[in-house]
């Protein structure tokens, strides 16, 4: 066990791998959108992509729950390779929870439903059980109150948490997070953030795509800059933002802290 | 120059809205009266109203016969009801014997008792109301109609009328949803070759009128059969039916599965959802219910469209109806005839409509207003 020495210097990872890219391409038709992608990725990592939008920092972890298809290279995923084989990407993504930009929560089932509904059909947990579990995890997100009402009846904020909620409702041991605060009204970033820090200081593996970068100082032991499909530089958050190495990183820095 | 600084001390209360945005008078005044144009349009609708309407009821009530053997009883200047009455048993049994008309009676009493209660919100123990309805109600329906089991066996040639029509309707609107739901699938498959034979299917079905495929049905198809085959009618124009509505229902569910974002179908996937998980828990239930407007216009249209198996030598309600008017004896009651028609098809067409208005609201969750 390491313990980085990060903002908050508690959060330990281990050497253990939790997920493993080599030489990983993917293209969409003709566009090469992600080129000779390399990374490790171990457990308890708390890991911060950021990019100018169009790098493929979303289709990178959209990859690693096989919601899209790579063409070449290898995905390898709690020491499961991901391929066509669809055992595979089941147990995968059993393990691996994910939080979208536009929540994605099922409208036409009460937020009790949506947060049980996996672990049933699923994981076959009895429902009761699965009900208790629900409501240990909105109340950690805060909305335990809000169980049997609909989606479109709450915040984008609100959304927001009880998505993450419903991920971790599956016991994931990984946790990707694609911009999960970009579509949320700026009053309701704070409330999503914390939940996530919250969670960070569990110990999960998170990959997180986002801009907040106060985010990234806080919880982060890693921050990956994309740019064409690459990864163009990685770092401990503190020398990322204070000293970027590379002029590409240097210039969307100046761009998204300028404001 | 002045300050630009303010600061509210107290919330402004909330006041009523003016009297002219409430009340009855406002609500006549903002629909009927608003400008000159509507007053007038109000007016015309009125006369035309007061027009129409009394000399429909006079015929259609105050001055109609309602008793009578032949059409010469029919005296006044109303409708001659007696026709219907005399014939109503026919109308709604056809030539079905008449001591056996109680396992029909029974038969749609009993798909009343158990379907109604299944149709309304809050009926407890559904689960086995449906499994009576869908799996075990068909054996017994056929059981009675048929026969078998006991019963004198009743040969379809000998069916006919509304219970003809009902046998008809329910059959082919309860298959053919399944059914199109699978095509609907199918067609959006990844699968070459199921896309390819779902696509076949519903282009083939939707693409050819119903009488032509009610006629390749009824007298082509025996062509084909080894001679001796017995293969009954009805059951050949209830197949025929089914699969053309459900080549239209397919279209239907298809564009309901269109409506759903993306985003659902890769919520599901990352929670490892299986594919036929997938669709029957998240997918499924959100596009039937964007598509119940389009399924029951599909519902009703198969319904009326029922009155084509006329063409292929059945006699449905419709067509039970026509032959009564012209027999000798009533000859001159077409119009009561088609009336009584017209009532009965809209009851049924409406109630529909209603119900899947109620099932609109009941099921609704967007929560957008």
């Amino acid at each position: 066990m390491t313990n980085l020495d990060t903002a908050q210097g508690t959060m330990s990872v281990s050497d253990e791998v939790a997920i493993q890219i080599i030489g990983m391409h993917k293209w969409y038709g003709d566009f090469h959108v992600l080129k000779d992608i390399d990374m490790t990725v171990y457990r308890g990592e708390r890991i911060v992509i950021c990019g100018p939008s169009g790098s493929g920092k979303s289709t990178l972890i959209r990859c690693i729950n096989r919601l899209e298809e790579h063409q070449q290279g290898q995905i390898i995923v709690d020491d499961i390779e991901l391929t066509s084989d669809l055992k595979g990407i089941d147990a995968i993504r059993r393990e691996v929870g994910m939080v979208f930009q536009h929540f994605n929560l099922f409208p036409h089932l009460t937020i009790l439903e949506n947060l049980t509904l996996a672990p049933i059909w699923v994981r076959k947990v009895p429902k009761d059980e699965a009900e208790e579990t629900a409501m240990h995890y909105l109340e950690r997100v805060k909305i335990p109150e809000q169980a049997d009402k609909y989606p479109g009846q709450l915040s984008g904020g609100q959304q927001q948490r009880v998505a993450i909620a419903r991920s971790l409702c599956m016991n994931p041991r990984i946790m990707l997070f694609d911009e999960p605060t970009s579509a949320l009204d700026p009053e309701m970033i704070s409330e999503v953030l914390d939940v996530m820090v919250g969670l960070a200081e569990t110990g999960m593996t998170m990959l997180c795509v986002t801009h907040e970068m106060g985010f990234a100082r806080k919880v982060a032991n890693r921050v990956i800059f994309m740019d064409e499909g690459q990864i163009v530089e990685q770092n401990e958050p503190e020398e990322f933002f204070n000293n970027p190495k590379s002029e590409r990183t240097q210039l969307f820095l100046s761009q998204i802290l300028s404001h | 120059m002045t300050d630009l600084s303010y600061v509210r001390k107290e919330s402004h209360p909330d006041l009523p809205p003016p009297k002219s945005e409430v009340g009855v008078i406002a609500w006549l005044r903002q629909n009927l009266f608003s400008n000159w144009v509507n007053t007038l349009l109000t007016a015309a609708a009125l006369y035309l109203l007061y027009k129409a309407v009394p000399p429909l009821f006079n015929w259609m009530f105050w001055e109609a016969d309602w008793s009578g053997k032949t059409y010469q009883d029919c005296t006044s200047d109303g409708a001659c009801w007696a026709m219907v009455r005399v014939r109503f048993d026919q109308f709604m049994y056809g030539f079905y014997p008449v001591d056996e008309r109680w396992r029909i009676n029974l038969g749609f009493l009993l798909l009343l008792g158990t379907g109604i209660p299944l149709l309304i919100e809050g009926v407890p123990f559904k689960k086995y109301l449906a499994i009576f309805v869908f799996l075990i109600y068909p054996f017994i329906a056929f059981m009675l109609f048929y026969g078998g089991m006991g019963l004198t066996v009743v040969e379809t040639n000998e069916w006919g009328g509304l219970m003809l029509t009902l046998v008809l309707a329910t059959v082919t609107i309860i298959v053919s949803l399944p059914l199109g739901v699978v095509f609907a699938l199918g067609r959006r498959s990844n699968m070459p070759v199921v896309r390819i034979i779902c696509v076949a299917f519903i282009e083939l079905w939707r693409g050819v009128p119903l009488i032509t495929v009610l006629f390749m049905g009824s007298v082509m198809l025996p062509l084909f059969l080894p001679p001796g085959t017995h293969f009954d009618k009805i059951l050949r124009t209830l197949i025929v039916m089914a699969f053309f509505a459900a080549a239209y229902m397919a279209e239907v569910v298809r564009g309901g599965l269109q409506a759903i974002p993306k985003g659902q179908f890769e919520a599901a996937q990352a929670m490892g959802l299986s594919y036929w998980k997938m669709m029957g828990l998240i997918i499924l239930p959100q596009a039937l219910k964007i598509v119940i407007p389009g399924i029951v216009n599909t519902f009703i249209g198969l319904f009326k469209d029922t009155t084509l198996v006329l063409v292929i030598g059945l006699l449905d309600f419709l067509s039970i109806i026509q032959s009564a008017t012209t027999h000798k004896n009533w000859l001159g009651t077409a119009t009561e005839g088609y009336v009584f028609a017209a009532c009965i098809y809209w009851i049924f067409c409406f109630g529909m409509s209603r119900y899947s208005i109620t099932l609109e609201r009941r099921l609704d969750t967007t929560h957008r207003d």
